[in-house]
C-alpha cells in the first residue's frame, strides 16, 4: 500500500484517542507504544499476616509443613514460605474469585462439571479451618492442629484427604485440595510472591527458574545444566 | 442512550489471528476497516516482555491473559439428560481475550490437514462402506479441497515463518520430512528447530519400530524471519513459556509478531479495544447484516454500520454471537434440523509417561513446539478396517515445558504428598518424560452448542450451553494410539511407562486443549452446514465468519494452520469474487 508522508503524519498526531475513559482506546497510525509502559508483577511486603489471624496461621503453617515436611536436604513448606504465599493469595483477586463467574443460581452437579461452590477461596479457608480447629480440640483434649504430634497431624490431614472426618461447614476433601493445590504453588512458584524462599523449591528438582535463553544447552543432550535458578526479582529475592 | 457511528466498508468482530489477516488483507485491497477487540490491547514490551514472562502462576495458574469468565463464560453437560452448569472457571479449555487472541498465548505447533481430512466423509464410505460408520456420527466434507487450501497454508506458513522439514513437494517425497503431508509448492520457510533429548531419543525408537519420526513444524522459530510484510521475528531461546504465556522474545509468531505493526499503519484500519459487539444487526429482510452493535468500557452502547461485516472471534463466541443475533437456524439435535451449534466438535488428548533411571532431559529447555512426531497413525494414515474406529492422531515427543507447579511427573503409586511425594519430585523431575497422542474427534448428532435456559451473563444475554461427551469411536481410537505411543516409548528404554488412554466421561474442568470446534460449519449443503465454502453465510451473504467454527469435525492435528489458511482462502474470495459482484458466492 502506498502511503504519502503527510497522511502518515496525520495517522500519528491522531494514533491514541482515549474516548472519556483511559481504558477504551481508539488504536490508529501506530502501534500505542508508551515509554515505561508495562504491568509487572508487584513482590509480596514482608510483614504481619494480611488475611489469616494468628490461629489459623499457626495452623496453615503446621498444614503445609506435613504437606511437604522438612528433610535434610530440603525445607519444608512453612520454611519455604508456603503460608506466607497462601495468606497473601487469599488476601489478593484469587482470594476473593475475582474474574470467575460467580451468578447464581449454585447447583451441585457432576464431577465433569466442575467447582459450582459459592464459596470463595479466602471464605473456603476461613471456614474450614475454623471447622478443623473445632474437630482437634474436641480430638485431641483441646489442643488445635498445630500442637498435636506430626503423627496425628499426618493422619488427620489423610483423613480430610479421602475421608472418614466430616468438618462441620464445607467440604473437608475440597479443603484438602486446596491447600494441597495451593502448598505446591506456594513451594514451587517465582519466591516474588512469598513462597519458594530462597528458591528452595527450585533447587530441589534442578529446576533453573526465571532463565530465558537455553539456546547453548539444546543440543546438550544427557547432561545436567549446571547454572542455579534465578527469580523475576534477580538471584536473592526473600533474603532480606 | 444508543449512538451511530459513520459507516464503514468492512467491521471486523475480534482482532486474533483472523481477524488481525482479513482486517489487513481487507484493507489493502482499499476498503476501510473498523476491527473491535473486547480485550485489551496487548503487546510483547509491556505485557510479557522478558523480565517477566516466565511466571507460572501468573500466567498459567491465575490466567492472567485470558478471558474472565465473570465477563462471558458458558454452560456445560455431558448429554441432554442432565442440567448444565456455568463453567465457574476455566478448566478443559481456555478462551482468549485481548488483541492477538489465542494467538498470544498458543503453542505455535503450526500443521496442515491431511488432504483426506477434507473429504472425510466421502473418503471413508469409499473406502470402508457407509455401514463402518457409528450411525449416530455427523461427519461432513468440507466444501473445499486441500489443493484448492494449499496456497493459503502457504501464504499462513510464510507470514508466520514457520520451521519446518518439507515431506512432500510438489508430489515428491523428501526424507526427513512428515512422508504422509498432502504436496506443498515449497519448503517451510525456515529450517526445523533444534531438538533437545528426548525428542531426539524418542525419533530413533520411532525409526527402529518402523515408523517414519520427522521434525514438528513450529510457529517458535529457529532462526530470525522477515515475514513478506517486513516484520522480524528473533529465534527462539527454548525458555520453555509458551502454552498460556506471550512470548517475551519476538520468536513466537502471533499477531503481534508477523501483522499488527504493519496492520496498523494502513490509514484506512481503525482498530477498537475494550469493545464488545453485542449483536450483529439485520435489515428487515432478515439477508443483509447492516453493521453491530457493541458496548465500550464505559458501558456506553454504539452501533457501527458496516457493508460487510466479519466474525472473526474465538470459535464459541462465534456461535453464541450467531445464536443470540438470530441468525441461521438453531440447530435442533432431537429432529437433526438446523445449522447453527451443530456439529460441535473437539480434540481426543492421551498421553504416556515413561520413568528412567539413567536420564536427564532438562524439560525446562524446551519450546511449545519442538518435538518429534510421527504421523503413521493420524486420519486414514492406517487401514482402521479390522480395528473398529475411524480418525486418528499424530504422536509425538513435544518438549513444552518443565515448569515445576504442574509440571512434575511422579509414579502414579505415588502419594499426593509427604516425605515420599517430595523425594518422588526430587528423584523423577530431569528424568521421566511425557508424549502424547493428538487425536482426532469427530462429530456426532448429540453433540452440539445452544442458548442456556436459565444463567445469563453480565450484560443479562443468555450463555451458550455445550452439550458434549466423547463417544466410543474416538475412546477407542485413544486407546489404540496410546498403545502405539507407548510402544515407542518402551523402545527408549524406561524403567516403567504408564499409559493414559483419554477416558469418559469428558470432564471440562480438566485441561486438555483450547481446540473446540465446529457450531458455524462449513460445507455444500445449507440444510447441514452454516457457511458456504468461502466461510460466507448461506441466509446472509455480507457476512463471513472464520476460525475453527467452520470445522465440520476436528482432525488430529492442531487446528491454528488451518484455521489461517481458511482466513486467507476467505479474504480472497471477499476480495476476487465478493466485492465484484456482492451477494452469495455459492447458489443455495
Amino acid at each position: 500500500m502506498l502511503l504519502d508522508r503527510r497522511t502518515l503524519l496525520m495517522g500519528s498526531a491522531l494514533a491514541v484517542i482515549f474516548s472519556g475513559s483511559a481504558r477504551a482506546i481508539e488504536i490508529k497510525g501506530r502501534l500505542p507504544w508508551h515509554s515505561n509502559a508495562g504491568s509487572p508483577p508487584s513482590p509480596i511486603q514482608l510483614g504481619p499476616w494480611q488475611f489469616f489471624t494468628p490461629e489459623e496461621a499457626a495452623a496453615v503453617e503446621a498444614i503445609v509443613d506435613r504437606l511437604i515436611p522438612p528433610d535434610p536436604k530440603a525445607p519444608g513448606g512453612k520454611d519455604a514460605g508456603c503460608a506466607v504465599f497462601i495468606d497473601r493469595q487469599l488476601a489478593g483477586p484469587y482470594g476473593s474469585s475475582q474474574g470467575l463467574y460467580m451468578r447464581p443460581p449454585f447447583m451441585d452437579g457432576t464431577a465433569q462439571q466442575g467447582n459450582q461452590s459459592p464459596l470463595t477461596p479466602a471464605e473456603r479457608y476461613r471456614q474450614s479451618l475454623a471447622g478443623l480447629d473445632r474437630y482437634c480440640r474436641a480430638s485431641f483434649l483441646g489442643k488445635p492442629f498445630a500442637s498435636i504430634p506430626d503423627a496425628e497431624k499426618d493422619k488427620v490431614l489423610g483423613q480430610l484427604e479421602k475421608g472418614p472426618i466430616k468438618l462441620d461447614g464445607p467440604s473437608a476433601t475440597a479443603f484438602f485440595e486446596i491447600i494441597l493445590q495451593n502448598t505446591r504453588e506456594g513451594f514451587f512458584a517465582d519466591p516474588i510472591y512469598g513462597g519458594n524462599r530462597d528458591m528452595a523449591g527450585w533447587k530441589m528438582i534442578g529446576f533453573p527458574g526465571a532463565r530465558y535463553d537455553y539456546r547453548d544447552w539444546v543440543g546438550r543432550h544427557n547432561e545436567r545444566y549446571p547454572l542455579p535458578p534465578i527469580s523475576i526479582a534477580g538471584r536473592v529475592m526473600g533474603a532480606s | 442512550m444508543t449512538k451511530q457511528l459513520p459507516p464503514t466498508d468492512v467491521v471486523v468482530i475480534g482482532l486474533g489471528w483472523t481477524g488481525s489477516i482479513m482486517a489487513h488483507q481487507l484493507s489493502e485491497a482499499g476498503l476501510s476497516v473498523v476491527a473491535l477487540e473486547r480485550g485489551p490491547w496487548r503487546d510483547t514490551a509491556t505485557d510479557y516482555p522478558t523480565s517477566y514472562a516466565q511466571d507460572e502462576l501468573r500466567y498459567h495458574i491465575r490466567q492472567d491473559l485470558f478471558l474472565r469468565p465473570a465477563q462471558e463464560t458458558l454452560t456445560f453437560r455431558n448429554n441432554a439428560r442432565q442440567t448444565a452448569l456455568p463453567i465457574r472457571t476455566w478448566g478443559s479449555f481456555m478462551p482468549p481475550n485481548g488483541v492477538g487472541g489465542g494467538g498470544v498465548h498458543w503453542n505455535a505447533e503450526t500443521w496442515r490437514f491431511l488432504p483426506s481430512d477434507f473429504q472425510l466423509k466421502t473418503h471413508l464410505t469409499e473406502r470402508y462402506g457407509q455401514k463402518f460408520l457409528p450411525p449416530e456420527m455427523t461427519i461432513q466434507d468440507w466444501g473445499i479441497s486441500y489443493a484448492e487450501l494449499e496456497p493459503y497454508y502457504d501464504r499462513f506458513e510464510y507470514l508466520c515463518g514457520t520451521s519446518g522439514k518439507a515431506g512432500n513437494l510438489n508430489g515428491e517425497k523428501q526424507s526427513e520430512g512428515n512422508p504422509f503431508e498432502g504436496a506443498r509448492a515449497r519448503d517451510y520457510p525456515t529450517p526445523p528447530q533444534q531438538q533437545p533429548y528426548g525428542p531426539t531419543l524418542f525419533g530413533q525408537a520411532a525409526r527402529e519400530l518402523g515408523y517414519s519420526p520427522f521434525i514438528q513444524p513450529s510457529g517458535n522459530l529457529s532462526q530470525s524471519y522477515t515475514n513478506p510484510l517486513g516484520v522480524t521475528l528473533g529465534p527462539c531461546t527454548y525458555c520453555g513459556f509458551c502454552e498460556w504465556f506471550g512470548c517475551g522474545n519476538y520468536s513466537k509468531a502471533s499477531p503481534q509478531t508477523t501483522i499488527l505493526p504493519a496492520l496498523v499503519r494502513n490509514p484506512n484500519v481503525t482498530l477498537r479495544t475494550q469493545c464488545e459487539v453485542t449483536k450483529i444487526n439485520m435489515d428487515a429482510s432478515g439477508q443483509r447484516a447492516t453493521g453491530v452493535t457493541y458496548i465500550d468500557a464505559d458501558g456506553e452502547e454504539w452501533v457501527q454500520p458496516a457493508e460487510i461485516v466479519l466474525l472473526c472471534a474465538f470459535q464459541l463466541f462465534n456461535v453464541h454471537l450467531l445464536l443470540l443475533s438470530g441468525i441461521g437456524q438453531p440447530y435442533d439435535p432431537v429432529q437433526g434440523t438446523g445449522v447453527i451449534g451443530r456439529n460441535y466438535s473437539y480434540q481426543t488428548l492421551s498421553g504416556v509417561k515413561a520413568f528412567f533411571d539413567d536420564k536427564n532431559f532438562n524439560p525446562f529447555v524446551a519450546s511449545g513446539a519442538i518435538g518429534v512426531c510421527i504421523d503413521d497413525f493420524n486420519g486414514d494414515n492406517f487401514d482402521h478396517s479390522e480395528l473398529g474406529f475411524v480418525g486418528g492422531g499424530y504422536l509425538g515427543a513435544v518438549q513444552t515445558n518443565g515448569r515445576p507447579i504442574l509440571g512434575t511427573l511422579t509414579p502414579k503409586d505415588t502419594p499426593k504428598w509427604g516425605a515420599a511425594w517430595k523425594q518422588a519430585v526430587t528423584d523423577n523431575y530431569l528424568s521421566s518424560y511425557q508424549a502424547a497422542a493428538h487425536g482426532s474427534c469427530y462429530s456426532y448428532r448429540d453433540a452440539y452448542l445452544d442458548l442456556d435456559p436459565t444463567y445469563t451473563d453480565r450484560l443479562g444475554r443468555k450463555l451458550m450451553r455445550m452439550t458434549f461427551d466423547f463417544h466410543d469411536n474416538e475412546l477407542k481410537m485413544s486407546a489404540y494410539l496410546t498403545d502405539r505411543l507407548g510402544d515407542i516409548m518402551q523402545k527408549m528404554g524406561p524403567r516403567q511407562i504408564e499409559k493414559n488412554p483419554r477416558t469418559g466421561p469428558y470432564d471440562v474442568s480438566i485441561y486438555q486443549t483450547t481446540h473446540t470446534c465446529g457450531g458455524a460449519i462449513m460445507g455444500s449443503d445449507p440444510k447441514t452446514s452454516a457457511l458456504n465454502r468461502y466461510l460466507q453465510h448461506w441466509d446472509v451473504p455480507n457476512l463471513f465468519v472464520t476460525g475453527a467454527s467452520a470445522f465440520p469435525q476436528n482432525a488430529g492435528y492442531n487446528p491454528t494452520g488451518t484455521v489461517g489458511a481458511l482466513a486467507f482462502w476467505a479474504a480472497d474470495a471477499i476480495i476476487n469474487r465478493y466485492l465484484k459482484a456482492p451477494g452469495a458466492l455459492v447458489p443455495k
